[in-house]
């Protein structure tokens, strides 16, 4: 109950934040030149300006901007996303296609850069100034200063072409009709390169801050308390280091909700994934605007509940925190 | 009786470029069991290393290197982690200065004093529970199945230190070692925790290793007492020997500074006209609310931190503020120089109602009230030179640099600063020497009112007597008026010609220094009297009576 109350509370407290992100958008799409029908004219190979007017009728084009955009927002307040003019579908169906490639590069991505930084950082933070410390460091900051599409071409070079272990590309083995446990296998084969490629740069960022968090923690009274009861090396970072430590990680993985999401596109079009990110770059050069905004509302929503569950198991790691609220 | 604990010819190394090679020289003592050690010390005499070295806790890079520390006849210097990690909690246990921050936050009290337990001993939950329950009953703790649920941050500091002990006594070391375990306590609890631990040891027989700097405490508690400076032994004996008698002159200096719990000899012109009058004085914080708060009420907090308080100071006088922690006497300080606002109730400085001005009105009376803070550590900007940090004020008022930069060297030599010392940072003065310069930083504005919140509670019992010795100095040369906040009866006796005591926001008891002292007339006033640790020793002067 307190919790469904919280959540309401989050929505309410965002709804400005989207609607100055949805106008924004909006607003700067008219400043591009051309629009939804000049793209699909575009694609029919051309054709007489009479019937580009009458599109432009068709899909309320005509009308000036701040009404387009009120009507958008009208629509928008009764859960309905508009159409598509390019896919010539539901907004909700295009993006209800794409969104589970996208969740679960995420997800993945994620669940990686976060298991992999805290152990990392863990290590790093137990053997500073040691090989093992300057080691991870060191691939740490290779990590974060390379560009991840570079990563993702150079997987795709070793992996799939030079030594043809994984695939170059897509989301499962077009034709084959996997089922059950084969198709599972399949996607999380293909998904093995992308996944990496986009959690690399996370994962140097939260390898940095959990070796920083781990040593501050380790200075603290409470683990000398611990050492004093006679618990062994391990006993503390497990049982009293690595839950304080985790603290800033957690917030760290809310923030950067928002960038994943964004790093999705690079990675989605390296790999021809057809995921959510690379149909928001295919409706800006093709200027569908509705699907676009769908797609800024569905990550925004996203990013939102990403946090809310964030400051949810905030809540569960830290007693001091949930007695503020 | 063969001894506990025998440390002989202790040498424990620094790393290199530390003020000293070595955090302890030399260092030979002994413990027997149910016999209580205090090693007394100011910072930085090397008695907290001693107590980690014994329990081999050190930070990285100090090491031992040279003597042995022998526990039952064994060398805990060379032995092995494993053998350490056996006797620690079991056979050594050891209670730590910080109760906030010696538990883990996110952890319940009663699971931290389980795992002791969980690490050295094969019982099942059931029995680790009834044991867990049965300490904390042992240390006192009020409601002690509620405890046992309790995170520390719902604990008061006296309930966590309660918490620290059970942990440590969880299986009855032979040993334990206490450092500073009551420091960062109120005097009450103080009271009742040094008792606790008395009593336990006692009714064990254990042999207790007691870090202090408070001779105080060294008077309630102590069998034997060694004295430390710089990392050396300078004395050892029995407690009254030591604190009756003390032979060394560092012993005798540092006695001498100890403020004895008696109050000042009245001064003549105390009775004068007043210069700064309180009057029904309250200040509320609400915690909690938001956007919520009309949905759900009860869920803001509201704490009353000053209640309807009405005082008054008379003109060259040092009034003291007495009281524990979250009685609000801070609050108060902060009402009067207008760092906080007042909800009600009037504050005359003269003939002005500083509580009604302005905030803008009140940055030009601002001159006139000038405030000390506690912490002379966080209370100058380290990025600023100690002269400018004390020509600022001057300057922010219209005074030029080059004149304001002379009233502050003028300062300096007032405050007991070499001028010279001006261009150098904060970080590069001692804790003593930085309390200076914010004396002199609120003296720069010439205030006719001086309120000073615990000025010296952070500093070295020596240092505190010459800071005291300065503002008294201070307050007759340049016919000051001193608000003196303060926790300790030691030093209110010390400086102050009149006292108020506050507790819970309220003033108990206000009269001149001696009547409260000799005649005090709250039941509160009478606990924290007796409360003071080692009350019935007066410091240096053994021939006078027991008040």
């Amino acid at each position: 109950m307190t919790i469904l109350l919280l959540a309401l509370r989050r929505l309410a407290a965002s709804l400005p934040t989207l609607f100055v992100i949805l106008a924004g958008l909006f607003l700067l799409l008219q400043l591009a030149p051309g629009d939804t029908v000049d793209a699909l004219m575009a694609q029919m190979g051309g054709g007489d300006p009479a019937t580009a007017d009458e599109l432009r009728r068709y899909y309320g084009l005509d009308l000036p901007a701040a009404a387009q955009l009120g009507r958008y927002l009208w629509r928008l307040v009764q859960l309905d996303l508009g159409q598509s003019a390019i896919y010539g579908k539901p907004v909700a169906t295009v993006i209800a296609e794409r969104l589970p490639v996208t969740l679960l590069l995420m997800g993945a991505s994620l669940t990686l850069a976060f298991l992999g930084g805290t152990f990392l950082g863990v290590l790093a933070a137990r053997r500073i100034g040691q090989w093992p410390d300057t080691l991870i460091s060191t691939l740490g900051l290779m990590f974060y200063a390379t560009p991840s599409f570079w990563f993702g071409l150079m997987g795709i070079v070793l992996f799939a072409i030079h030594l043809g272990w994984l695939p170059a590309g897509g989301f499962e083995e077009v034709g084959a009709g996997y089922t059950g446990l084969a198709h599972v296998l399949d996607v999380a084969r293909h998904l093995v390169l992308p996944t990496l490629t986009l959690a690399l740069v996370f994962l140097a960022t939260y390898l940095r801050i959990m070796r920083a968090s781990m040593l501050e923690v380790m200075s603290l009274d409470y683990v000398r308390t611990a050492r004093a009861k006679g618990l062994g090396e391990t006993g503390v970072i497990v049982r009293h280091a690595l839950r304080n430590a985790l603290l800033p990680m957690v917030t760290l993985v809310g923030l950067q909700a928002g960038t994943m999401l964004g790093g999705s596109v690079v990675v989605e079009s390296v790999f021809a994934l057809p995921g959510l990110g690379r149909l928001a770059y295919e409706s800006v050069v093709q200027r569908d605007l509705n699907t676009l905004l769908g797609i800024v509302f569905v990550s925004a929503l996203l990013v939102i509940t990403v946090n809310f569950l964030v400051d949810l198991i905030y809540g569960r790691l830290d007693p001091r925190i949930a007695a503020g609220r | 009786m063969s001894d506990l604990l025998a440390i002989e010819h202790l040498s424990v190394r620094l790393p290199p470029g530390a003020d000293r090679s070595h955090a302890l020289s030399d260092v030979s003592l002994t413990l027997a069991a149910n016999e209580i050690l205090c090693v007394v010390g100011e910072s930085g005499s090397g008695k907290s290393v001693l107590a980690n070295t014994v329990m081999r806790l050190l930070p990285p890079g100090v090491r031992p290197d040279g003597g042995a520390v022998l526990f039952r006849g064994r060398d805990l210097v060379g032995a092995s982690e494993a053998e350490m990690r056996r006797l620690r909690g079991a056979k050594i246990g050891m209670i730590f200065q910080e109760p906030m921050t010696a538990l883990n936050p996110l952890r319940r009290a009663g699971d931290q004093i389980a795992e002791t337990f969980r690490i050295h001993t094969k019982l099942g939950a059931r029995a680790i529970r009834d044991k867990t329950l049965a300490l904390l009953d042992e240390v006192r703790m009020p409601d002690p199945a509620a405890a046992l649920r309790a995170y520390p941050h719902e604990l008061s500091g006296g309930q966590r230190q309660r918490v620290m002990i059970a942990m440590a006594l969880a299986l009855e070391p032979a040993l334990l070692i206490a450092d500073e375990p009551t420091t960062a306590l109120d005097v009450t609890t103080q009271g009742r925790i040094l008792a606790l631990i008395r009593e336990i040891q006692a009714r064990r027989g254990m042999g207790v290793l007691f870090i202090t700097h408070d001779f105080g405490v060294v008077a309630e508690i102590a069998d034997r007492v060694a004295v430390m400076q710089a990392g050396r032994l300078v004395e050892e004996g029995p407690a009254e020997a030591v604190l009756d008698r003390p032979q060394a002159p560092y012993t005798r200096a540092l006695i001498g500074a100890v403020p004895p719990l008696l109050p000042r000899a009245p001064r003549p012109g105390t009775e004068a006209a007043p210069i700064l009058t309180v009057a029904g004085v309250s200040k509320t914080y609400r915690k909690g609310g938001g956007l919520l708060a009309g949905l759900l009420p009860g869920r803001a907090r509201v704490t009353h931190a000053v209640r309807d308080v009405s005082l008054s100071l008379p003109r060259g006088t040092t009034l003291g503020i007495v009281g524990e922690s979250g009685s609000g006497k801070s609050t108060l300080a902060r009402c009067i120089v207008r760092l906080l606002d007042p909800e009600t109730g009037t504050i005359r400085l003269g003939d002005t109602d500083l509580a009604s001005l302005s905030r803008r009105a009140m940055r030009a009376e601002a001159r006139r009230v000038q405030m000390v803070f506690q912490d002379p550590f966080a209370s100058l900007n380290p990025r600023r030179r100690a002269g400018e940090l004390v020509a600022q004020g001057p300057m922010l008022h219209g005074v030029s640099r080059a004149d304001a930069m002379a009233k502050a060297r003028e300062l300096f030599g007032l405050v007991g600063l070499d001028p010279a010392a001006m261009d150098r940072l904060p970080h590069e003065f001692s804790g003593g020497q930085r309390q200076r310069i914010g004396l002199a930083r609120a003296l720069a504005l010439e205030p006719e009112l001086l309120v000073a919140d615990e000025p010296v509670s952070a500093l070295d019992v020596s240092v505190q007597a010459q800071v005291l010795a300065l503002l008294d100095r201070l307050r007759d040369r340049l016919g000051l008026s001193m608000l003196f906040i303060t926790h300790d009866l030691r030093v209110a006796g010390q400086i102050c010609d009149r006292i108020a005591v506050m507790k819970d926001g309220q003033v108990v008891e206000a009269g001149p220094t001696a009547e409260v002292f000799s005649a005090p007339q709250a039941a509160y006033t009478r606990a924290l009297l007796d409360a003071v640790p080692g009350r019935a020793w007066i410091p240096g002067r053994p021939e006078m009576p027991v008040v």
